[in-house]
């Protein structure tokens, strides 16, 4: 397993936001969280990346615990150091790409790879070029964010994800951000990289796209799991109620 | 009155008029940072106590700071200083004022990052002093800079009330020559002085502007 994420619970000011959720990643594994706004799923994705504390269950990657619960019953997380270790095992891609404007789209790319990772920077620029390549972004390099449009733009923060090489991806709402026209460019390389095997959960409203690239899609609802499986049976013949009713909404 | 010999005294005392203002800006601007990372601390009684003296050196005039700082140490604890403090006075009570608007500009700047910037730099795995000197400062410094620009230009006119504690800037040696001469044309000349030592203050200030367009 990549990723275990076990009896999570989370809640904002007494408002209850993960009530009690477990999911599991496996490697190679495309897993796509659906569900309406407010269910729970991005919260979910932010626990999962320590953008937000849990209040009590277990989060594991690669069979290293992460966050527990407490004797006390409250959650407990690993020391700052050995936490940065388990943060470099995953990459996070975000709604609002949130590229840092003062760096170039290169610069954007090697940075975190060169300065964090502490790997030897003409390794990582040549990796990055690559990188870039594949997004075919491969001009681009010298540009800034403000000088591209949102896919290119998204397509440059997936690229920054994968500079880090790891285990798992995130995406949260990849094209939510994006004019119809582009989503098409996003959704394309997040294509490829599941045909290369990548592990990801993503977070997205894309039905089509989810069926056509998962292994498997949870739907969420009221920060609980209502159903999860194969994303013929959950998008195409649901067994709940609560999604065949959230499917129809959609379809209008 | 001789023309040229007016001329000189003023260019002296614009000397260390020239002076003060460098060195203001040479101390307060990390000053400010410093006051700005108290006044933004998790820790309680550091943050209340720099908003307390950011609201001191804010509500109470800076010909007032001057006086204090120059006066303070003879009249509080009888210290007996050497004539050379008056300029020392001089710079810290401009430098501490000055860094009290400026921590609060640099907190406006900090403030306004999205915090998409952290949740990125974080999911990247920088520390935190990464985050903040790689990403966010050069971020905020283009930020700023209308609004420092602003207090750049306010200094150097507040240079003049160094005159205050009798230090020979230039306000103080035209105002000397003024009396002596019964003219208002050296006011008159120093305001000339000060018009176009602001105008090179704000070309200098919007060609950093200028310099840090190159992103959004």
């Amino acid at each position: 397993m990549i990723l275990e994420m076990n009896n999570i619970k989370k809640s904002f000011a007494e408002l209850g936001v993960l009530k009690d959720i477990s999911i599991s990643v496996d490697k190679g594994e495309v897993v796509s969280i659906i569900g309406p706004s407010g269910s729970g799923k991005s919260t979910l994705l932010r626990c999962a990346t320590f953008l937000e504390t849990i209040d009590s269950g277990e989060i594991k990657y690669m069979e290293t615990s992460a966050a527990w619960t407490g004797e006390d019953g409250t959650a407990r997380y690993l020391p700052t150091a050995e936490l940065r270790r388990v943060k470099s095992w995953y990459g996070l891609v975000f709604q609002q790409f949130n590229l840092f404007p003062h760096y170039t789209v290169m610069k954007n790319v090697v940075d975190a790879p060169i300065n964090v990772q502490k790997r030897p920077k003409q390794e990582v620029i040549e990796e990055g070029k690559a990188l870039l390549d594949k997004m075919g972004l491969a001009d681009k390099a010298d540009a800034y964010p403000c000088q591209l449009s949102g896919g290119q733009q998204q397509r440059v923060a997936i690229a920054r994800a994968l500079a880090m090489n790891p285990e798992i991806l995130f995406f949260d709402e990849p094209t939510s951000a994006l004019d119809p026209e582009l989503t098409g460019e996003v959704l394309k390389v997040i294509r490829q990289l599941a045909d290369e095997k990548m592990t990801m959960v993503i977070v997205t409203h894309e039905m089509a796209f989810a069926r056509a690239v998962s292994d498997r899609v949870i739907f969420m609802d009221g920060g609980v799991i209502v159903e999860q499986g194969d994303p013929e049976q959950v998008l195409g013949a649901p067994a709940e109620e609560r999604t065949k009713q959230f499917l129809r909404n959609y379809q209008r | 009155m001789n023309f040229s010999s007016l001329f000189s005294q003023l260019m002296a005392g614009f000397g260390n008029t020239l002076l003060v203002f460098c060195l203001t800006l040479v101390f307060s601007l990390p000053l400010g940072l410093l006051v700005c990372f108290g006044r933004m601390s998790k820790f309680k009684p550091l943050r209340w106590l720099m908003q307390l003296l950011i609201s001191i050196l804010r509500g109470t005039p800076l010909m007032l700071q001057i006086i204090v700082v120059f006066f303070g140490p003879y009249y509080l604890f009888n210290m007996h200083l050497s004539g050379s403090y008056r300029v020392s006075a001089v710079l810290i009570s401009f430098s501490i004022n000055y860094a009290a608007y400026l921590a609060e500009i640099y907190r406006s700047g900090i403030q306004s990052i999205p915090k998409g910037q952290y949740e990125a730099a974080e999911a990247l795995g920088y520390s935190k002093s990464q985050t903040f000197f790689k990403i966010i400062l050069p971020q905020m410094i283009k930020r700023v800079v209308p609004p420092v620009t602003n207090e750049v230009i306010t200094l150097v006119k507040d240079t003049s009330l160094a005159f205050v504690i009798s230090y020979t800037e230039m306000f103080t040696t035209a105002k000397q020559i003024a009396a002596a001469e019964t003219t208002v044309v050296p006011l008159f000349v120093a305001g000339v002085f000060y018009y176009i030592f602001n105008a090179v203050v704000a070309w200098g200030m919007a060609r950093i502007e200028k310099g840090l367009a190159y992103y959004n």
